[in-house]
């Protein structure tokens, strides 16, 4: 056919992009990571990735291993599903190495307000008090025992 | 290439300590633990919430989450009652306009409430983990997506930063990072749950508000939980198979 | 709490998609339009435009070489962008942009700038300046045969690649309607209409832009405007406006008939937020006015200056209104928050890399490649280079 002898150039208008198409696929060959695709479109190994971040927070079950003696005061008390790191932070280095890190003692004036101040959001029959009012300025810890903070029961000082 | 006993005495613990970092980067770091055993989700019970924050808090430190933006968050809704001008007209129904305020995420609380009319509630909210999620829909490569076992991922070594997930997101759960400039939001705590743990949010909440929960593991007391009360989830019209269940939720909630 | 009013969710107090998400779709609209302008002439065989023919491909070929550039310089990790070409998500409209922008910017656009100037580049080749040349001699593929029987296969080639380029260009611009019509959880972007509306809106920018630019140069190069050409452009032009007003306006009439969850807060937004880009820049200024003064040249003979002034005026309003257009739906779609119970402001920097004086650069640049293109490949019959025998 004539079209071969006066269209060479557009056999080699297209022979750029199937070129350019080859050394695409094997450049993709060696750039796409090896897990992709291992689980649906993505890369599998970022789920253990992701999974090896580190820890902060140890989890109750951690504290409870060495500190049975607050356990067993905390179990019985209207505490007793309050975790230990919601008041105490985050403490995984110190349940790892308890030696290298000494937690810091909450400040009872500060932290017991944050879930006890009264207010009409809260839930009714939630404990809340007006703080200037029920402790005239002295911290909680002054009559209640944190770990235990019923005042009947032997919760108080 | 020789190498000498001497090198080979460095070598082999270098290696060793860098291969257990490789083997950290896969599922199976966590022995016993199995993708296709579990199917997370978690249980908020409103009525239980008191606003404290603590959730908030937590999962920054867990999380190193960047000032400014949330990867769960706290919500307060004042449904106020009907409101009516003294001539008696109805001038809006309060439970299309409820007052909504989350000052930081609720992070460090919530002032103090004193109007005793209407109903106040929290609401903590963080990534739904969608089941059919339009985020991961519209990821243009393939870095965020659901693992096996439920949780929304993102894969923050190839995410591109393009932000379409963040727009596709009909809860407000995603963000850019400032400082890595991919797409962030909240993992489940993955790297938790995988080891036995429970959420950093979970972990801090101090009346149970908050409960993680495998919806694969037959005693999760999250079934009795379904059979016993009422449950929705988050802009159900949006159809996106969200499986964080709030009990107790007010129709008022955006 | 910095510009916010009423509730947003947290994370959405600031805003991801800046204006130059909003350049990225004028772009590629004015792209779309100029190349439909010019698949008038080679398709649909409207004689009176052919004036602008080569004018409108060098005009989408030097838009369309800038419009990656706001995506790049969007992207948090610009580096990973050709994860989108190895991995693309078979479920997300954004990660067809490479394969869609590669296709039409070679197979389309360049192939058929090349088809049509091809008998010129080889005589260029031969004929121009010492380093002009080799630019030249590298576009000719190696091939000089320029023969008749070669440029009636070149035109023949051409023809189909128009007539594959039109709906390549729907294509490369109603998948950017798609990537906002689809999102289901804004309902400002959320419509089936809204591909639509971005081709025609589209067509309406690319055509007054090549009208404009035509007329332009041609004052600049001190040559008679075509006024007949001119003429039917501009009937084109009012015929499009009719279409994508008529789009628009149903959009706006079936948002407000059926008042929807989102409504009360987007009327709000509309009212106060967007008032000024949304009822006073795209609706009056960028689509009555121009569609009333269009009609009257169409129903009454006025003389050519008068007519000249008319387009000149109403490209201008259609270019900026179109533009409003985009940035009411970019921006406009993330003032207002995903629980209708607040706003936000958009904070655009000034010398960020998302900023005004980069939007304004990348607003310039096309004009700057549109130069560097005329002169490589000027668009008029050039003294000494002997007109082709009619091809047909």
């Amino acid at each position: 056919m004539s079209v071969f002898k006066d269209a060479p150039h557009l056999f080699r208008f297209a022979g750029v992009f199937v070129f350019a198409f080859l050394v695409f696929l094997v450049v993709r060959h060696y750039v796409v990571p090896k897990s992709f695709g291992q689980y649906g479109h993505y890369r599998g190994n970022a789920i253990g990735e992701i999974a090896a971040h580190p820890i902060k927070f140890a989890g109750h079950e951690a504290c409870e291993s060495c500190h049975t003696d607050v356990l067993d005061v905390k179990a019985k008390g209207k505490h007793a599903n309050v975790n230990c790191e919601a008041c105490h932070g985050a403490l995984a280095k110190h349940a790892d190495d308890p030696s290298s890190v000494t937690p810091v003692k909450p400040d009872t004036a500060v932290i017991c307000a944050r879930c006890h101040t009264t207010s009409a959001a809260k839930p009714k029959g939630f404990p809340q008090v007006v703080p200037e009012e029920h402790s005239t300025g002295l911290p909680c810890e002054t009559c209640h025992k944190p770990h235990s903070p019923g005042m009947d029961a032997g919760g108080a000082k | 290439m020789k190498i000498t006993r001497r090198q080979m005495i460095v070598l082999l613990p270098a290696a060793a300590v860098a291969w257990k970092y490789v083997l950290a980067g896969t599922p199976e770091a966590s022995p016993n633990y199995k993708m296709t055993e579990h199917w997370w989700s978690m249980l908020i019970d409103i009525p239980k919430c008191i606003g404290c924050g603590n959730c908030v808090r937590a999962c920054q430190t867990e999380n190193d989450v960047p000032e400014g933006f949330f990867r769960t968050w706290v919500e307060r809704y004042h449904r106020s009652d009907w409101l009516m001008t003294e001539s008696g007209e109805v001038t809006a129904n309060p439970l299309t306009v409820p007052e909504v305020i989350s000052p930081d995420g609720g992070k460090e609380g919530f002032p103090v409430a004193t109007d005793e009319s209407g109903k106040y509630f929290f609401v903590p909210k963080l990534c739904n983990q969608c089941a059919d999620s339009p985020c991961t829909q519209v990821c243009p490569v393939g870095a965020t997506f659901i693992s096996p076992d439920g949780a929304v991922l993102v894969d923050q070594t190839y995410c591109l930063g393009c932000a379409y997930c963040v727009q596709a997101c009909p809860y407000g759960c995603r963000y850019i990072h400032p400082v890595k400039k991919v797409a962030d939001k909240c993992t489940l705590c993955y790297h938790r749950i995988t080891k036995g743990l429970t959420t950093a949010c979970c972990e801090a909440c101090p009346t149970g508000a908050r409960q993680l929960v495998d919806l694969k593991d037959p005693k999760d007391p999250i079934h009795e939980f379904l059979k016993t009360h009422s449950v929705q989830v988050l802009k159900p019209q949006m159809a996106t198979g969200a499986k964080v269940f709030y009990n107790d939720l007010d129709g008022s909630v955006r | 709490m910095n510009g916010v009013e009423g509730f947003m969710y947290p994370n959405e107090i600031t805003l991801y998609w800046s204006v130059l998400i909003v350049l990225y779709p004028y772009i590629t609209g004015l792209v779309a339009g100029a190349f439909i302008l010019a698949s008038l002439e080679r398709i649909f065989r409207v004689e009176a435009v052919k004036p602008t023919y080569r004018l409108a491909l060098l005009t989408a070929l030097a838009f369309l070489l800038v419009a990656p550039l706001p995506l790049i310089l969007h992207l948090g990790h610009p580096f990973r962008s050709p994860e989108m070409y190895f991995t693309p998500h078979s479920t997300s409209a954004m990660a067809m942009f490479g394969y869609v922008y590669m296709w039409y910017l070679m197979a389309v656009l360049v192939f058929e700038i090349w088809l049509d100037y091809r008998r010129e580049i080889v005589l260029w080749s031969q004929s121009a300046g010492k380093w002009t040349r080799w630019i030249y001699r590298l576009m000719t593929l190696g091939s000089s045969n320029i023969s008749k029987h070669s440029l009636a296969i070149d035109e023949r080639a051409g023809w189909i690649v128009t007539l594959i380029g039109i709906p390549s260009a729907f294509l490369l611009h109603g998948y950017v309607g798609f990537i906002f019509g689809s999102v289901k959880a804004n309902p400002w972007w959320s419509s089936p209409l809204m591909p639509v509306v971005f081709i025609f809106s589209a067509m309406v920018s690319g055509i007054a832009a090549v009208m404009l630019l035509y007329m332009a140069i041609a004052k600049l190069r001190k040559q008679k405007i075509d006024i007949s050409c001119v003429d039917t452009i501009a009937m084109y032009l009012f015929y499009t406006f009719i279409i994508d007003f008529s789009l628009e306006m149903l959009d706006l009439i079936h948002r407000i008939y059926e008042a929807d969850e989102s409504f009360r807060s987007l009327n709000f937004m509309v009212h106060t937020k967007l008032y000024f880009s949304q009822i006073v820049l795209q609706i009056c200024l960028g689509t009555l006015v121009p569609i009333v003064l269009l009609g009257i040249t169409q129903v009454v003979k006025l003389p050519e200056i008068a007519r000249k002034r008319i387009y000149s005026v109403t490209g201008c309003l259609t270019l900026i209104g179109i533009f409003a257009m985009r940035w009411n739906v970019v921006i406009g779609g993330q003032l207002f928050s995903k629980s209708f119970l607040g706003y936000t402001t958009y904070k655009m920097g000034l010398v960020t890399k998302e900023g005004l004086i980069v939007a304004v650069a990348l607003t310039i640049l096309p004009l700057v490649f549109l130069w560097v293109l005329v002169k490589l490949l000027p668009p008029w019959p050039e003294k000494g280079v002997p007109e082709a025998a009619a091809a047909d």
